[in-house]
């Protein structure tokens, strides 16, 4: 047998399987360090839940606390605020909340709340991220005269009605998200975890 | 004593190719001799490169990555590090004369065809170099850490957000926190000091040896190597050093008599270049009341905002980047320089201008319902200028090129 014959094939099937080892070694070793970019243990540790005590809060007055990095509002409302959400239930984009990703199960309800006197949402315009103002008056100049109250976003003009559900026809397209939170006690809320199974 | 020297030469020389590369990239590289004012660009841009990396090594000698220290070491190199305040507006003022030379010599490749055959991959390359720019930009102003750093940051991560089910999951992983914070922060000063520069020199050496592989287009859009004389030398060549490198140092001197005038008397630019939200610290919890990016991103944010569905307006925003990476094969015209073009494309490129211009203009202002009409009617000249391309451009009335440049 002659030594200077050369195997083509062989060559190039050894060439495959030495670039598909390696190619799968490449992948491992990607691996960690992408995943290091993912958030640290210490930032998803003060992602903890928070404790809020709501008991001082009036009708109508909006609390911001901070739950992982984001604000989250808690608005008192009686029974005229949620009332007058019924006029313009007409003119929102996702009034029944189907969008099942913005709210958890026990918040997609009329009021997207576990009791509908307090609201609880993250205050971040689901269009890209800005936070919204809380506009509670009725038709003021800047917004016309069909304002009932609400939350307005002042980087592109997205708006939101009392329970953050948004107005078709403006940039954002998605209610505003219903965090996780459970009653501790008729007043103490705490932001971060669902409720105990009953 | 010469004789030492001719040693030594001698020595480097059988180890090192300095007199080939020199030959080959310089003295006998030949270039067109009509190459004109839009010529400039292309080296004033590695000079601004230049000056970025330089400047940028200083400022990180005294700037702290982390949310807590971030903005008042800015204000530190500003006020308190000797000379800080010349090498931080050198270094932020290049920045906005890096988009501008980078977008005279992009109009320059559409008045002269510089992207057609057999310049393609020139092209890509520098689209490519284009997009990483901009990103290298918008890290970059994320590091003062004001509010307008801050929530630009929180606008064009969330832009990511959009893509169907991995969206969210992937802003999370940009950000490495729930939200803009110091995980972000300290891996966008990573990727800016370190990670995009690198790339972004590799590509650079890309670009230049594409291009002199194939030779520079010139303003007449013919190819100065169809034409040689005995030795093989384009008659229509001259060699680049030292006849261009004069040129250019010309063009380099008139720049930085410009670009020290804004750096010394209007480093701010009246907010265009340093936008006066950006002097307040960044606050997680209050949004600006006006968000806008520096001007050189407002073209592509008007496209953006013009559309009212968010998945479809971040989609069409990146379309608007990534057309200019067709063109090559959407310029359907038998010639290249707009000397010889038709009717057709000389007004179709004039829209075009003017519709970016008016975009960028556009992306500055609140979205009232008229700013947002103007928006839509550019967004469709500016896509209609790529994509009725190959219909234009043939159907153009030509005028055949000169045999020899004038």
């Amino acid at each position: 047998m002659s030594d200077d014959s050369v195997d083509l094939q062989k060559r190039r099937i050894l060439t495959a399987a030495a670039t598909a080892v390696g190619g799968i070694g490449v992948v491992y070793v990607a691996t960690p360090f992408i995943l290091s970019m993912d958030p640290s243990a210490k930032a998803q540790a003060a992602g903890a839940p928070v404790d809020v005590d709501v008991s001082k809060l009036q009708f109508g007055q909006l609390l911001t606390v901070e739950w992982r990095g984001k604000p989250i509002w808690i608005l008192r409302r009686n029974q005229e605020l949620l009332d007058r959400m019924k006029e313009i239930a007409g003119q929102l984009r996702d009034p029944n909340s189907d969008e099942l990703s913005q709210q958890p199960t026990y918040a997609k309800n009329e009021y997207r709340s576990i009791k509908p006197e307090y609201m609880v949402m993250e205050g971040i315009c689901t269009h890209l991220g800005c936070a919204p103002t809380y506009r509670p008056e009725i038709a003021p100049a800047d917004l016309g005269a069909d304002w009932k109250g609400g939350f307005f976003c002042p980087c592109h003009g997205s708006r939101y009605d009392l329970s953050g559900r948004v107005y078709a026809g403006v940039p954002a397209p998605s209610n505003l998200k219903v965090p996780p939170y459970r009653f501790v006690t008729d007043t103490r809320i705490l932001i971060g975890v669902d409720p105990e199974r009953a | 004593m010469r004789e030492w020297f001719y040693i030594g030469k001698e020595w480097i020389e059988s180890r090192f190719p300095a007199k080939e590369f020199w030959e080959d990239h310089l003295v006998k590289y030949y270039a067109p001799k009509n190459l004109n004012f839009w010529y400039f660009f292309g080296s004033l841009a590695m000079l601004v490169f230049g000056l970025q990396i330089i400047t940028g090594i200083f400022l990180t000698m005294n700037y702290k990555p982390t949310a807590d220290t971030a903005f008042a070491s800015v204000e530190y190199i500003m006020r308190d590090v000797n000379w800080g305040w010349l090498i931080r507006y050198l270094h932020s003022t290049g920045a906005s004369f890096f988009f501008v030379v980078i977008y005279l010599h992009m109009f320059r490749a559409f008045l002269y065809g510089s992207y057609q055959k057999p310049r393609e991959l020139l092209w890509l390359f520098g689209v490519l170099l284009f997009v990483l720019l901009m990103a290298e930009a918008f890290m970059g102003y994320l590091l003062p850490w004001g509010q307008m750093s801050y929530w630009g940051a929180q606008v064009i991560i969330s832009l990511f957000g959009a893509i169907p089910v991995i969206g969210n999951d992937l802003a999370l992983w940009i950000r490495g926190d729930f939200v803009v914070a110091d995980a972000t922060l300290n891996r966008f000063f990573a990727f800016h000091v370190i990670a995009f520069p690198l790339i972004l020199i590799g590509l650079v050496m890309f670009h230049l040896i594409a291009l002199h592989r194939v030779g520079s287009n010139n303003p007449d859009g013919i190819e100065i190597k169809k034409n040689k004389n005995e030795q093989g030398i384009p008659v229509d060549g001259i060699a680049f050093h030292p006849y261009f490198t004069l040129k250019d140092m010309l063009g380099a001197v008139v720049f930085l008599m410009i670009f020290s005038a804004v750096v010394f008397y209007y480093p701010e630019m009246g907010g265009w270049f340093l936008e006066k939200d950006n002097f307040i610290p960044a606050d997680p919890l209050k949004t600006p009341e006006h968000i806008t990016p520096l001007w050189y991103f407002t073209p592509f944010y008007a496209i953006l905002r013009a559309v009212p569905d968010k998945f479809l307006g971040v989609m069409l925003m990146g379309a608007a980047i990534a057309v200019l990476f067709a063109v090559p094969w959407l310029d359907r015209s038998p010639v290249k320089s707009i000397r010889y073009r038709g009717p057709i494309y000389k007004i179709a490129l004039a829209l075009f201008v003017v519709s970016f211009i008016a975009l960028g203009y556009l992306g500055t202002v609140a979205a009232t319902p008229t700013a947002t009409v103007f928006s839509r009617l550019c967004t469709i000249i500016y896509f209609a200028f790529f994509l009725l391309m190959p219909v234009y451009t043939r159907l153009d009335k030509t005028k055949p090129p000169p045999d020899r440049v004038r």
